[in-house]
């Protein structure tokens, strides 16, 4: 029960398409996307580390580029399709950057382990795209370079690191995360 | 963080409307920063106007030859768009240096200019800060102060912008285009931030309820070269300790034209004015670059722990200048 007297707090009505499916959420403006998701809608894959876009651990895919959910205000991406880590697999079959990260044994706690994949999955989106990044070399950077011209080269561990300097792992976990991510790439 | 109503605009029109009807309110664009600003009670708009969706996404070649970019094209988009990095080169490393990838995706280039300071005091709540709440005092002068300012920084406040984009746009000689209930205007992005001087609480030369529609680059001229370099505690996601953006045209082994802008240095981006006074016309050579370096930094008052950004802002001209320098005679030389 609101205090008698208190201003009403102001609500919105946000659709979002999660992992495939239409939602319709009523939702205190104050929400971010990370806190909708979390609390509202029971996905618990993308973590709450940092809550100031600083560790990456609350990383999604909007519209399929990734981004700090902790960061979005839920209300301004009211049409959006949002994919969380839950929803990267189909049926029983893992992504390919999830099976990679199994198979290089990329975790030790696992708490950003969903930030690490979303990112990974979104950074490769990316690169196929052909965006560039501080790692490469300004005389490449510099080359006219339409977009759809596939990965630069070459993508290596430098080029790796660089990109996914936005999601941190305290456990120390990057040589792994590194080698799945280099061998998603390559498949 | 505070109860606010909520209006997603879809025109300019209709973002300058809503203000005027409620002149506390406060643009939202990528809200990386201005979320977070919430979150931690630095600031407390009862009214968002979202104008992340504006019709401001294109980037654009104008008829002279320039670059237009609209308010809200992302930074990543910004920094992989095809002419940014042929031809204006300094701004799409000066982006691909700044924040993450996520980041980068969801930040505008309008809420990139306007980004706050990440001055630990102004970020804290609990401490005093004129730029949060004007004449409480600046803790950070006699605190920690190691990323803080070393050029234009008063009595008031000792905070740096952390935009390395808007480094790259001084030295680029970039224009922004401005909306508001007066009409439109242009102000040079060298202007368009203030030095903190006694009201270090107006970041910026904007009124009240102006827009940032655009930014523009003048075209390039041939043979030009421009780079960005920034100095940091960790190799990538990090802010500036000290950048520098450049453009550099050397012919016969003369510096024909140069522009130069600090960042991570003061309250606004630094063109280095009197450095390109030196170099324009001197040989180009690394005892012309570092005699530029010191007659901007002539002008350096360090606080008591952060004198090694002036060598570092040295330092990292000369290896700037150098590098262009001689990728320019590189592209100079007829092809064996």
């Amino acid at each position: 029960m609101p205090e008698r007297g208190a201003p009403e707090i102001p609500v919105s009505l946000v659709s979002l398409r999660v992992n495939g499916t239409w939602l319709s959420l009523r939702l205190d403006n104050r929400t971010t996307l990370l806190d909708a998701l979390r609390e509202h809608l029971d996905l618990v894959g993308a973590k709450k580390g940092c809550d100031h876009g600083q560790c990456g651990a609350c990383t999604v895919l909007v519209g399929g580029r990734r981004a700090n959910s902790c960061l979005l205000l839920a209300v301004a991406c009211d049409g959006s399709d949002v994919t969380t880590v839950e929803g990267l697999a189909e049926g029983e079959r893992l992504h390919p950057v999830q099976e990679a990260f199994v198979a290089h044994d990329a975790l030790q706690c696992g708490y950003c382990t969903p930030g690490q994949i979303c990112s990974a999955v979104g950074m490769l989106a990316e690169a196929a795209e052909g965006h560039p990044s501080y790692a490469t070399a300004p005389d490449r950077l510099a080359a006219d370079s339409s977009p759809g011209q596939g990965a630069p080269e070459p993508f290596d561990a430098l080029e790796i690191r660089e990109r996914m300097s936005g999601n941190l792992c305290r456990c120390g976990a990057y040589p792994n995360i590194v080698d799945a991510i280099a061998e998603a790439a390559r498949s | 963080m505070r109860p606010f109503s909520y209006l997603r605009a879809a025109t300019a029109e209709e973002a300058l409307d809503a203000f005027a009807a409620r002149p506390g309110a406060q643009f939202l664009g990528g809200g990386t920063n201005l979320v977070d600003l919430m979150k931690l009670g630095v600031t407390a708009p009862e009214f968002l106007i979202d104008v992340s969706r504006l019709p401001l996404d294109s980037v654009e070649t104008t008829p002279e030859g320039g670059l237009h970019i609209g308010a809200t094209v992302r930074n990543s988009d910004l920094a992989a768009h095809p002419v940014v990095r042929t031809r204006y080169t300094a701004l799409s490393q000066a982006l691909l240096s700044g924040a993450s990838g996520q980041l980068r995706n969801t930040a505008t280039t309008g809420g990139n200019l306007l980004q706050r300071t990440r001055c630990p005091y102004f970020q804290d709540t609990s401490k005093p800060c004129n730029k949060r709440e004007p004449g409480t005092g600046c803790p950070a002068r006699d605190g920690v102060h190691r990323d803080l300012a070393v050029l234009g920084h008063s009595a008031h406040c000792v905070a740096t912008h952390p935009s390395d984009m808007a480094v790259a746009l001084a030295a680029l000689d970039a224009t922004v285009q401005v909306r508001g209930a007066g009409g439109e205007r242009t102000v040079p992005v060298t202007d368009l931030h203030r030095l903190p001087g006694d009201r270090p609480d107006v970041d910026t030369v904007l009124r009240p309820g102006e827009l940032i529609t655009g930014v523009t680059l003048p075209p390039r001229a041939d043979g030009g070269h421009s780079g960005y370099r920034k100095a940091r505690d960790r190799a990538s996601y990090a802010f500036a300790l000290a950048s520098v953006a450049a453009t550099v045209r050397v012919e016969g082994g003369l510096v024909r034209d140069a522009s130069l802008a600090f960042g991570g240095l003061a309250h606004r981006p630094w063109r280095a004015r009197a450095a390109e006074e030196v170099l324009r016309g001197a040989p180009a050579t690394v005892e012309t670059y570092a005699r530029a370096a010191d007659a901007e930094l002539a002008a350096a008052e360090p606080l008591r722990d952060n004198a090694f950004k002036v060598t570092l802002t040295r330092n990292l001209t000369v290896n700037v200048l150098s590098d262009l320098a001689s990728r320019a005679e590189e592209g100079a030389r007829p092809p064996t």
